[in-house]
């Protein structure tokens, strides 16, 4: 399927309408959305999503696009942090039949499709986890001989067991037989936990990611320390700089 | 918590720089004035400033690219960019 690589004359702020929400995760929730003459997105893109209080006071946020460009209606995917302006709201507040000002799709170089090729190492931090889960949901809708062509390594940090988000789609996809999926878990694991469980680092990218003479494409996306320290390491381990794609999401949550 | 902690990248910059720029600017190569450095503006520093965002070279810190909103319009400081080249395949009609 050719994604349509076609650029809207304005970025015009829209209203679109909740239609449901799912708990994901002790932190997240999807929020999915019928959006207003949506263009189509491409995995990785984000929209920017704005509330407007009672006093005219704004915020603003931008939030990754966690559906592949293969299905509609649109699904956001938020992280409900404690200290936050907009993502309680978000989380807490709004309900199916609400409406929510955002615009997009936004950006061109955090973005993924199968045309691209890998092979393909994804590195998630917290919610970062949320443009990549568009990339791997834009390869499992692709046909099986175009899938081969591209395999594909995820490698998802997390503090929790119980704040891993698409836990169970991931080990779906991983249990199909078409991801290579490994967590990690920096704040304590659970009995019998078999995966890694420390920060990410660069003996660990060793292990899992792929050699640098792959040619292999990374896309790097969470707290802003971890990506920064994980795209240095995949430069030391000889990674094309060009073929490491970054999206930082601001400190830890 | 320390200021590098705090930034993004060009991706946050992406939505203020399309109302200006018809194109999506983070797949752009921006070449520092400063250093001679090279890369995607999706991968320069993000410092947000209120309503607009200012743009870091990875390498040198340098100040690349200011945009803001202002009472009269929207500001756009290039001044830190020597060349900013937007690849065939990011023109999208």
């Amino acid at each position: 399927m050719t994604i349509p690589h076609t650029a809207p004359a304005r970025l015009e702020w829209r209203v679109a309408r909740v239609t449901a929400v799912r708990e994901e995760a002790r932190h997240a929730r999807t929020l999915v959305l019928d959006v207003p003459e949506w263009p189509g997105h491409r995995a990785g893109q984000h929209v920017d999503v704005r509330l407007v209080a009672e006093d005219g006071y704004q915020a603003q946020r931008s939030y990754s696009i966690a559906s592949p460009p293969e299905s509609t209606p649109v699904e956001l995917t938020i992280e409900r942090l404690e200290d936050g302006e907009v993502s309680p709201y978000l989380c807490d507040v709004l309900r199916p039949g609400d409406g929510l000002e955002l615009r997009g799709p936004i950006g061109g170089y955090f973005v993924w499709e199968t045309s691209l090729g890998g092979p393909l190492l994804l590195v998630a931090g917290g919610s970062g986890v949320v443009p990549l889960m568009a990339m791997l949901r834009h390869r499992h809708a692709a046909a099986a001989p175009v899938r081969e062509t591209v395999p594909v390594r995820l490698l998802y940090s997390s503090r929790t067991v119980d704040e891993l988000i698409y836990r169970d789609e991931l080990t779906r996809l991983e249990g199909a037989g078409d991801v290579d999926v490994h967590f990690t878990l920096t704040r304590g694991v659970p009995a019998g936990w078999t995966d890694f469980q420390r920060r990410i680092d660069r003996a660990m990218l060793a292990e899992v990611g792929w050699p640098a003479a792959s040619g292999a494409r990374a896309y790097v996306c969470g707290p802003t320390p971890l990506v920064e320290a994980v795209a240095n390491q995949l430069v030391e381990l000889g990674y094309d700089p060009s073929r490491v794609r970054t999206e930082r999401f601001g400190p830890t949550g | 918590m320390q200021m590098e902690e705090m930034r993004l990248d060009g991706n946050a910059a992406a939505g203020i720089l399309r109302e200006i720029f018809v194109h999506d600017m983070t797949a752009a190569v921006a070449t520092c004035r400063g250093c001679g450095a090279t890369g995607m503006v999706g991968g320069l520093l993000e410092y947000g400033q209120e309503m607009g965002a200012i743009l870091r070279c990875p390498k040198c810190e340098a100040v690349l690219l200011r945009v803001v909103h202002a009472p009269d319009g929207m500001r756009l400081d290039p001044s830190g960019l020597a060349l900013l080249m937007i690849p065939a395949n990011a023109l999208v009609t």
